[in-house]
């Protein structure tokens, strides 16, 4: 057996113990050490995006990240996105635009607009599609995923 | 019927779970499961001598390992051959893991059970295979050469030919009409592999019940019914006790339509004989090199016409790459020999393919399902001749239109579906029409003018194409309402983004008049719906969407049968609004759907409040009738079952702009008129076609299996195999044109691959206008673009 690593993260703002091998990929610690299979994994290889979290805020892919490396960090999935009063405004206007299909590049999607956003609130198309040119999805051909942040970005405008 | 809800851009109700991360995708179940990994060979043709696993054997974690020897009964067998054909006359499919040769790199030759993935992986690493080594046969026409075989009892790796010609309508054959044409052009084509690609791959997870000899697995799958059947048949379990389930699947596009993978067998047979849960989880490159591919064909044209560009004659010489099995028969290349024809009527028209075996990945349907390589060869053919004769490229499609009053349209040929090839409606002049004006298809000469003059050089495509959808044999719905009022649907086909919760709730709460929030939908999970067939072929909302309406018609009729006995009215005077039966023009006095369901089950007992109204002393019943007449409680079943396809049509236009120096290909506009007979829900359908087209512009610019002349997948990952992000995506235009089909009560037609149809054919026109430079092979890269010109120079 490998040697095993004790460590804590603060996942979606819950401290989270966990004992994994020093090799354990961040994305199967979120998703099979601590349940939360919101987080995909489309290609292992850091090119698809499905598996984006933030990582101390800023988009990070799980996939090429060793869990033991995220030790003490800050970690937000899809599953801490939206807050007490229901989905975020990303999470709304994904749903309202329809900006997913089958869903499975939607968490990596929804994690880099959010953060996206938070730098950028009116971003312009190009921005937009610049923001999003990490992630890949099979079906929808982006044009409503690129309306979505365009509306996501209208809803917070209106929330503040 | 009301039309509230039909045809409305309703959001979708899977999306409430899916942005909030809580989908069930296969690798988010079973987290106590323990994992499967496979040995797959690094090789394209080789015999195994020895499988040796000494040294995996004291990996701690290790539960087993399995080689062909270890596979017991039918399990050992060869896969089966889904779709058998007369002309498939050497079809071959593999066994679930490698006896003897393998015949692609890829192929499983060991499967590990270990108690997480990460070890088995450890100890696939361990298993030492000895091979020895055999010639690869790779590339379309050296190995239909037959040199080298991939089946030593496969001469000429040729698997199916198939000859199928109709005569013009005079009566004359093809050479014939050939002979006499005024003008023939003869030409060849190349279409590249690519491949579906969802970004969730494959997977399996089981569950053996061992106490009550039960098993269940959920499979990321097209079909869980017919993996079920397999699985049956396979285990030599009872039916009965055999429950498949696709959980939220992550994209499918044809290649989980192939059934039963070998892991799909594998992997409840480890849980059976280990008496654990087993799961596998398909890893990037795994799909790549071991799931399905298509596409690849070499296409040889002869083409006669007149001076109005009208065909006489089309005579059509297909090589199609299948790979090294068939378990998908030859659908692909008769697809593509069938719906070759399009819009069009034709003269005299053969098309013979030779479907040929190569030691590469096997090739069954990806979206599309070689419609893609059929519309390529057609409107290449047009605009070959527009260009031999300087006509417009859209008048020689015009001259050559189907009437909007000629349908129903016999082209002569036998269907995929084993029926006549008979278009049931179409207005192809008039979505021609919509689609010149939408890419401003006569200003285009100016525009391209004006562009000269600055040193740019952009071009103009078009592409039309008709796509045979809904295919039988059928579908089933069920439709339950219980004393809650709640409307449970299912049926038996599966989802992989579609959207299929929303249509489907959207017709049943247009049918039963009930609140949409009330209409809950369940697809492919075979302990709600046993009978179905699957998701591919544009089918899902063509064939469940009317067996649902009329699970739904049977339903409302017994409600207003039960109600009009409870109000003392006539059940044609009553309708439903709201969940509430009530008489026409009166809604105030009305009954409702929850109370109705409570009276369609005759009760001794009661479990709440609403239930005492329909057990014996309640006096709701008429002491003079039996109290059960019909079945008890307020649902009904009913299937759809078409006597052939609907046929779904439209047009791509694309402007294109290539850069004088670097040879760079990009689109400047693309639009869309498409003819999906009548929309249930708008936005899905949009969805739909932009999904599309961006899977079409990669397999026009992008996508490719790059495979060397050993048989190794170069670009086996995300990083070389170049699917399209955002940034290559053009925005689509898109308008709709609605001809309904006579075929169906909603007079609906499929959607779901229209999109990537056309793609290729209209960037490659585009292009050739913009260049100058006959373009007949595709995907076509700025490199490849810079060599044609340097060999044109
Ligand atoms: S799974 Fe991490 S980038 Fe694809
Ligand atoms: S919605 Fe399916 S991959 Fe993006």
């Amino acid at each position: 057996m490998p040697d095993l690593h004790e460590i804590s993260l603060i996942v979606n703002g819950v401290v989270r113990e966990v004992t994994v091998p020093a090799r354990r990929l961040l994305s199967d610690c979120l998703r099979h050490d601590l349940g939360l299979t919101g987080t995909h994994v489309g290609c292992e290889h850091g090119v698809c995006g499905a598996c984006t979290i933030l990582l101390d805020g800023e988009p990070a892919r799980s996939c090429l990240t060793l869990a033991v490396t995220a030790a003490g960090h800050e970690i937000t999935t899809v599953e801490g996105l939206a807050g007490d009063d229901g989905p975020s405004a990303v999470q709304r206007a994904f749903r309202e635009c329809h900006g997913l299909q089958c869903g499975f590049c939607t968490p990596g999607f929804l994690c880099t607009a959010t953060a996206l956003l938070r730098e950028n609130p009116a971003p312009t198309d190009e921005e937009v599609v610049e923001g999003l040119s990490g992630n890949l999805c099979r079906c929808t051909g982006y044009q409503n995923i690129v309306k979505s942040v365009h509306r996501a970005a209208e809803l917070l405008a209106e929330e503040s | 019927m009301t039309t509230k809800l039909f045809g409305e851009p309703i959001p979708r109700r899977e999306d409430e779970r899916l942005v909030l991360g809580q989908g069930r995708y296969l690798d988010d179940l079973g987290r106590q499961a323990v994992a499967a990994a496979f040995v797959r060979s690094p090789h394209a043709h080789a015999r195994i001598r020895d499988i040796d696993v000494s040294r995996a054997l004291d990996v701690e974690g290790l539960i087993a390992i399995y080689t062909w020897e270890d596979l017991p009964g039918l399990v050992a067998e060869p896969l089966p051959l889904l779709i058998p054909h007369p002309a498939l006359t050497h079809g071959r499919t593999a066994y679930p893991l490698a006896k003897e040769i393998v015949r692609h790199v890829g192929e499983p030759i060991v499967m590990v059970v270990a108690t997480d993935r990460y070890v088995a992986e450890d100890v696939c690493g361990l298993i030492d295979v000895d091979y020895e080594f055999l010639k690869p046969v790779v590339g379309l026409e050296e190995a239909a050469q037959g040199v080298h075989l991939v089946h030593e009892d496969v001469p000429g790796n040729l698997g199916a030919h198939l000859v199928q010609e109709v005569p013009a309508r005079d009566g004359r054959s093809v050479a014939e009409a050939l002979e006499s044409a005024p003008h023939v052009l003869e030409f060849r084509l190349d279409i590249e592999r690519s491949a579906s690609m969802p970004l969730e791959g494959r997977g399996v997870y089981a569950r053996w019940d061992a106490d009550d000899r039960s098993l269940r697995v959920y499979s990321s799958t097209q079909t869980s019914t017919s993996v079920r059947m397999a699985l049956a048949a396979k285990l030599g379990l009872p039916l009965p006790q055999v429950e498949v389930i696709a959980p939220d699947v992550g994209g499918g596009f044809g290649v989980k339509i192939v059934h039963p993978w070998p892991e799909e067998i594998l992997v409840p047979w480890a849980a059976i004989t280990l008496g654990r849960e087993v799961k596998w989880a398909e890893d990037r490159r795994e799909h790549f090199i071991s799931s399905a591919h298509e596409r690849g064909q070499v296409q040889h044209i002869k083409v006669g016409f007149d001076e109005q560009g009208r065909v006489l004659a089309l005579d059509v010489d297909i090589l199609h790459d299948h790979g090294a099995y068939t378990p998908y028969g030859i659908i692909v290349p008769i697809i593509t020999a069938t719906q070759l024809l399009g819009p069009y009527k034709i003269g005299a028209y053969r098309v013979v393919f030779s479907s040929i075996y190569t030691n590469t990945v096997q090739v069954t349907p990806y979206r599309g399902a070689g419609r893609p390589q059929g519309v390529f060869a057609m409107e290449r053919t047009m605009d070959r001749i527009a260009a031999h004769l300087g006509l417009d490229r859209t008048d020689v499609r015009a001259a050559n239109f189907i009437g909007p009053d000629e349908f129903p349209y016999d082209q002569g040929l036998i269907f995929q579906d084993g029926r006549p090839l008979i278009y049931d409606s179409g207005d192809y002049p008039e979505s021609l029409r919509m689609l010149k004006e939408l890419i401003g298809w006569d200003d285009f000469p100016a525009m391209k003018q004006a562009a000269a003059e600055e040193g740019r050089r952009i071009g103009i495509g078009v592409g039309c194409y008709v796509e045979g959808t809904g295919v039988g044999p059928y579908e089933g719905g069920h439709v339950q309402i219980t004393s809650d009022g709640r409307v449970h649907v299912s049926t038996g086909l599966t989802s992989q983004g579609q959207g299929h919760e929303t249509v489907f709730a959207q017709i049943a709460a247009t049918e039963l008049g009930v609140p949409f929030e009330k209409v809950s939908v369940v697809t492919g999970d075979t302990r709600r719906f046993g009978y179905a067939v699957g998701t591919f072929a544009s089918r899902a909302a063509v064939m469940s969407g009317n067996a649902i309406a009329l699970a739904c018609r049977r339903v409302r009729e017994k409600a207003l049968k039960i109600a009009a006995d409870a109000l003392e009215a006539d059940p044609r005077d009553l309708e439903i609004t709201d969940g509430v039966v009530h008489v026409v023009g009166a809604p105030a006095a009305g009954i409702p759907l929850a109370t109705v369901a409570v009276l369609s089950n005759p009760l001794r007992y009661a479990f709440d409040e609403e239930a005492q109204r329909a057990t014996q002393f309640a006096g709701t019943a008429d002491p003079d009738k039996a109290p059960l007449e019909d079945e008890p409680g307020l649902e009904g079943k009913d299937y759809y079952s078409p006597i052939r396809s609907t046929f779904a049509s439209g047009m791509h236009a694309a402007i294109v702009e290539t850069d004088p120096d670097t040879a760079e290909i990009r689109i400047l506009r693309y639009a869309v008129v498409h003819d999906c007979g009548r929309l249930i829900n708008p936005m899905i359908v949009e969805g739909q076609i932009h999904g599309g087209v961006a899977q079409g512009v990669g397999g026009a610019l992008y996508e490719k299996m790059a495979y060397d002349e050993h048989g190794q997948l170069l670009n086996a990952s995300f990083m070389d195999f170049l699917m399209p992000y955002v940034t290559e995506v053009p925005h689509i235009e898109t308008a709709h044109l609605e001809t309904p089909s006579p075929l169906n009560p909603l007079g609906i037609k499929g959607a779901g691959e229209a999109g990537v149809i056309p793609v290729s054919s209209v960037i490659a026109g585009a292009i050739e206008d913009a260049e100058g430079i006959p373009i007949m092979r595709m995907p076509i890269s700025p490199s490849d673009l810079y060599d044609l010109r340097r060999a044109t120079d």
